[in-house]
């Protein structure tokens, strides 16, 4: 039951959850780093949230590119009740 | 604040609100079924579902609670928007396939597929009635908060409202008319917030005058207008402000501002608002009884800038960066309250500027919810980590998201729907915080409802526009909720009734013990709606997505990956799961407080977000009762 499809979306998944892992952890325990201002006088607090906004869709977007070309004929058949 | 209602928006409401119900009378013709009640025939395209699912997971938390809550405290709100994506990444990485190749109508099909075990179907069941009845309260009160407005209906008739529009669209024609009421909302939403975010950027940020905001400013002690005497009573209850009687024998009410100048300190008193109700019920707004209408005395709109980089007057249009830029250069009124006994039978909430810097407003930590990050206390910081956690984990275990999955006919479908609906809610969710600032910044603010804050900041544009919106956020409260009930009628129909209760029914009996359960749940979402009046919706939603995470993710996840999980295992991690979190969330000092009127200090728990204790402790009940269970007498009954 653990298709190719499976195995990309836990991939994406830990990727994703280092990402929003890094933005929490920065949030509570060092939150004056939200404070600094690194590019066009926008704080890393915006910056990183909509980093992960963006992130996660294009990640989504890729999954699925990537699905799409591999099993699809796999998972339409396994959804037959 | 007085609300006036407005003839043009109260039509173009009930043309919404009639042309949804229209669709939907017209949609449930097809739907008799209980295929085609539940799950729409499986039938919905895999973009309308996308954009559905919009619908239907941008409920009034959404867009009043995180809007309301960034108008009055900056960032912090956004963190919600941040969490509540994420959680996307869950669904669509984890859970969607799976939960469409194994189930049918309903989550607990998914949880139950391998063992088909009744207590499975209860436990499953009752979660999901659980999770969406805690979910429907802050969409209720949503709902009572638009209507006043808008209509000039007290709460309570907002929330009946929509209680009875949402029974009536759910029991003529289930998933087909809940989905495209959802597509349609969906749509409406995003665009108009669009359309907003791109008037405020228009706009820019101004400098607003004495004149504008109503309230004085005066440069201490020399600026102090004649005829004026500092009012003193004897035991001073007042220490935080500095009260004058003006010419007209009223009392104003300042604090005190100390500002660094290049010109050396310079002292400013800001005028603050305050509301008190005396014995008899009378209410006074700033030392006068409070008016009916417009023009009569009443509480101020706020929400102001005071200082822009360079000492401008106003920007201009911005672009969305220099959106960012520039707020985190200038000074924003922000407001405080506090409440005074003045007397056994009189008290007196006073509202009052607070002057804070842009790059303080940007930044999280500010609000009262979220400050334990800023302290050294590890508690305070165990709660934010516990709601970001439920938010990320959350999403993917509400039931009302999850039989989304069963509209649409097979698993790339279900994928595909997914990535329209990360698509469509993260472009939203990157707009609620140029809104929320919009309406920071607006003037039109009510300093007592941060719930008001989306529809209010359109109202600062256009009447038309104020109109739209709010038609547009009664809709958001609509979808959510018909969803919300179909999912709660779904539970009952299949997972208790059919499966547990063993009663036979034909597929027209399901559909009408369905519309029969749909009434009870909205009957009972109509009182919960009316009793938790005045609690910021978001933070409710919090809790829902903590309770449904706690309760159902454990078992969804671990049936998926372990192949050792005992249906004793799921029964009970379902169980413990949803009873420790409902538990801590009643003992915490929040529903001390607000529900059971007595003080923060009776919280039995140390923090109120349960997540980070009660999802580990699902997962850990599931794993520790399956090992204990492992291969039982193939004989066993549940």
């Amino acid at each position: 039951m653990q298709t190719r499809n499976s195995r990309m979306g836990l991939v994406l998944f830990a990727v994703y959850l280092v990402l929003y892992g890094g933005f929490v952890l920065i949030n509570t325990f060092s939150p004056e780093t939200m404070e600094a201002t690194p590019i066009a006088g926008i704080n890393v607090a915006i910056l990183y949230g909509f980093g992960l906004i963006i992130a996660a869709f294009v990640m989504a977007l890729l999954y699925g590119v990537l699905c799409d070309s591999n099993d699809e004929p796999g998972s339409s058949k396994e959804d037959d009740q | 604040m007085i609300y006036e209602p407005s003839v043009s928006a109260a039509v173009i409401f009930f043309v919404f609100v009639g042309i949804t119900l229209g669709i939907s009378f017209w949609l449930g013709r097809k739907a008799t079924d209980a295929k085609g009640y539940f799950a729409a025939h499986g039938q919905i395209p895999w973009f309308v579902n996308g954009v559905a699912f919009a619908g239907d997971y941008l409920s009034a938390a959404s867009f009043l609670g995180i809007c309301g809550m960034i108008a009055f405290y900056g960032y912090d709100g956004f963190l919600y928007s941040i969490g509540y994506l994420a959680g996307w990444i869950v669904a669509l990485f984890v859970i969607a396939e799976p939960m469409k190749r194994l189930g049918k109508f309903t989550f607990a099909d998914a949880l139950d597929a391998k063992f088909q075990s009744p207590g499975i179907k209860l436990a499953a069941g009752i979660s999901t009635l659980a999770v969406s009845v805690f979910y429907l309260i802050p969409q209720m009160v949503g709902a009572g908060v638009l209507v006043q407005p808008l209509l000039g209906f007290p709460h309570w008739a907002g929330v009946v409202i929509v209680g009875v529009t949402v029974i009536m669209i759910v029991v003529t024609a289930g998933m087909v008319s809940t989905t495209w009421v959802q597509f349609i909302k969906g749509t409406l939403l995003v665009i108009f917030s669009a359309i907003l975010t791109v008037m405020i950027l228009n706009r820019g940020f101004s400098v607003a005058t004495d004149e504008q905001t109503g309230l004085q400013t005066i440069a201490f002690p020399d600026g102090v207008p004649e005829g004026w005497t500092r009012f003193v009573d004897e035991e001073d209850k007042w220490p935080n402000f500095i009260r004058f009687k003006d010419e007209s024998s009223r009392i104003r009410v300042f604090t005190q501002y100390d500002q660094d100048t290049d010109q050396g300190r310079k002292t400013w008193l800001l005028e603050a608002q305050y509301t008190s109700t005396d014995k008899d019920g009378t209410v006074f707004v700033n030392g006068e009884p409070k008016g009916k209408e417009k023009g009569e005395p009443e509480l101020h709109p706020v929400g102001h800038i005071r200082k822009l980089p360079g000492g401008a007057d106003k920007t201009g249009p911005l672009g969305p960066l220099s959106f960012f830029s520039t707020l985190l250069e200038s000074e924003v009124v922000l407001w405080g309250s506090e409440k005074i006994n003045e007397s056994d039978d009189k008290t007196t909430t006073v509202y009052f500027q607070k002057p804070t810097p842009g790059s303080q407003v940007l930044r999280p930590g500010e609000h009262p919810k979220f400050k334990g990050i800023r302290g050294k206390d590890f508690i305070g910081k165990l709660n934010f980590l516990s709601l970001m956690l439920a938010l990320f984990c959350g999403t993917a275990s509400l039931p009302h998201i999850l039989i989304r999955y069963y509209t649409v006919k097979d698993a790339a479908a279900a994928r595909k729907s997914t990535i329209v609906g990360i698509g469509s809610i993260g472009f939203f969710y990157v707009l609620t915080l140029y809104m929320g600032l919009g309406a920071m910044t607006s003037g039109g603010m009510d300093v007592t409802n941060s719930n008001m804050a989306a529809p209010l900041l359109a109202r600062s544009m256009s009447e038309l526009l104020f109109a739209a919106i709010s038609a547009i956020a009664f809709t958001t409260v609509l979808g959510t909720v018909s969803g919300l009930i179909l999912a709660s009628a779904g539970a009952v129909t299949h997972d208790l009734m059919s499966s547990f209760f063993k009663i036979e029914m034909d597929d027209h009996q399901k559909v009408r013990v369905a519309k029969l359960s749909s009434v009870v749940v909205g009957a009972i979402a109509i009182g919960l709606g009316i009793l938790f009046e005045g609690m910021n919706v978001s933070y409710l939603v919090g809790w829902a997505f903590s309770v449904a995470a706690s309760a159902n993710l454990p078992s969804l996840i671990m049936i998926l990956f372990w192949k050792g999980v005992t249906k004793q295992g799921v029964i009970t991690a379902v169980v413990v799961g949803m009873v420790s979190s409902l538990g801590w969330i009643l003992c915490s000092a929040d529903s001390m407080e607000k529900i059971f009127g007595m003080t923060a200090s009776d919280a039995l728990v140390p923090f109120g977000q349960p997540g980070i204790v009660t999802i580990p402790l699902g997962f850990i009940t599931l794993v520790v009762v399956s090992l204990l269970t492992k291969k039982p007498e193939p004989a066993v009954v549940a």
